[in-house]
């Protein structure tokens, strides 16, 4: 028994394969290396993972997750290319987080990204929600859901707010019967589709308690943190600069207030609250520059958001009352 | 006697990897791929039923060939057929057909003769397995 044991041993401790054809080992050995910059720069992921950096504030630990995963699929290819065996990875992943900490942004890199690797044929992304996946009426959710999945074939299908599919409540309700087709797929076909789930943690925790078969199915667990004040003001100057928008030294400062303010409040969804309240501004911007019919408007004029276009917010109302008053008459005119 | 209709149908039957390329090819195009099925093969029946709706919004060849699997699992011995619709205006047509799948044995076409006023006769064809009523041809 000990005699038959040791050798498998020995060569699990060093290196596995070499010693079963060492010959045809060696010749792809120096090749490697160059194999690897070349396939990493043939797929081209290193744009999108720079460009995941570059216009995704924080996210720290997605972003290493989403590096990791790029890189198992990228040295699976190359396992492949030199016939070492390499399983088809599961890919199936969910995402969990609050509202607006960007899931629905990073599916759509994540499609890219599975797509420049080879894994998806077309990269494009099927964002559903229950509402497209269940039917009406018996023997309407099958149709729907194939229907659904049919589409996403090639590329990834989003479900957002996943666990709406499970009704526990209702036992007549119609969800359960989606999520079986939708595990047939996720098993049979996991060639060519790549399904994402998503929703708020501990929602999407009790989901997967109660759809074991779910849980099993999907290999990548990725939690998207919620994001810090610092964050928060990053990711309003990089959609106001997409914008082509320019905030002026006092609204910054103002934007900063309004962002420390607005956390505290009910119903606050991270990136989502940041958006709406710009598009407020611009809003306010638009009309401030409006009432001035007759005088030339400049450029800057036209690209610049002032203090008083943010402190015009419902949100300083509160408080700027007891702070400066003046200033809060003075914007309410506006 | 093997039916020949449509594009490739003096070719030997499409592989799986084959319909789904040129299925492909089609989705490039940007035409929208169906599925029909009959089992009343004659030349001049245009209008088989359609399996399912025409696939106006697929991106991959995969989710056609999900839909050819079922018809085939549901018409084992029918022929079926990939039609391809280009919806570009002054073109809205077919662009593209051709046969996937057909019955194991297809007994072929009698041809029959009319005799007509003053020794005319018209012809025409009929399949045997059009004897039997719909459903139960082959």
């Amino acid at each position: 028994m000990n005699a038959k044991v040791d050798p498998t041993q020995s060569g699990d401790d060093g290196e596995p394969t070499p010693p079963r054809s060492a010959g045809a080992k060696q010749e792809d050995a120096p090749g490697n290396p160059l194999d690897l910059e070349a396939a990493y720069s043939d797929s081209h992921v290193g744009e999108v993972l720079d460009g995941l950096e570059r216009e995704l504030v924080g996210l720290a630990p997605v972003k290493g997750r989403i590096r990791d995963i790029a890189a198992l699929l990228l040295i699976d290819k190359l396992r492949r290319a030199v016939g070492l065996s390499s399983g088809p990875p599961a890919l199936h992943m969910s995402f969990t987080g609050n509202p607006g900490t960007g899931k629905t942004t990073v599916a759509m890199r994540m499609a890219e990204i599975l797509h420049r690797l080879g894994y998806v044929r077309k990269g494009h992304l099927v964002a559903v929600t229950r509402d497209d996946l269940v039917g009406q009426y018996i023997g309407h959710t099958a149709p729907k859901t194939r229907e659904v999945l049919k589409r996403a074939m090639g590329g990834v299908l989003f479900i957002d707010e996943a666990y709406y599919l499970y009704r526990p409540e209702n036992e007549r309700d119609y969800g359960q019967e989606a999520i079986e087709i939708l595990l047939q797929f996720m098993e049979n076909q996991r060639d060519d589709l790549v399904v994402i789930l998503a929703g708020y943690k501990d929602r999407m925790e009790t989901f997967f308690r109660s759809n074991p078969g779910m849980s099993s199915r999907v290999a990548h667990h990725i939690d998207f943190p919620d994001y810090s004040q610092e964050e928060l003001l990053a990711i309003a100057r990089l959609m106001l600069q997409q914008m082509q928008y320019r905030l002026s030294g006092r609204a910054d400062e103002a934007l900063g207030q309004y962002i420390g303010k607005r956390r505290a409040q009910p119903h606050f969804a991270n990136a989502r609250s940041i958006r709406n309240a710009l598009d407020r501004a611009r809003l306010r911007q638009a009309s401030r520059l409006f009432e001035r019919k007759g005088v030339a408007i400049s450029r800057a004029e036209l690209e610049t958001i002032e203090e008083a276009d943010i402190r015009a917010s419902r949100v300083f109302a509160g408080s700027a009352s007891q702070n400066d008053p003046g200033q809060n008459a003075a914007s309410k005119s506006l | 006697m093997r039916i020949t209709q449509g594009t490739f149908s003096f070719l030997p039957d499409l592989t799986d990897a084959q319909i789904a390329s040129q299925v492909e090819y089609c989705l490039a195009k940007g035409w929208a791929v169906s599925l029909e099925y009959t089992d009343d093969p004659h030349p001049r029946n245009t209008y088989w039923e359609m399996f399912g709706t025409p696939m106006f919004d697929i991106r991959d060849a995969a989710g056609v060939m999900t839909e050819v699997s079922a018809c085939r699992k549901t018409f084992p011995n029918h022929y079926i057929k990939v039609n391809a619709f280009d919806s570009t205006r002054g073109r809205e047509s077919l662009r593209l057909s051709f046969i996937i799948g057909r019955p194991a044995a297809e007994p072929g076409f009698d041809l029959v003769r009319q005799e007509g006023p003053g020794r005319t006769v018209r012809y025409t064809t009929r399949t045997y397995a059009a004897e039997r009523p719909e459903g139960e041809r082959y």
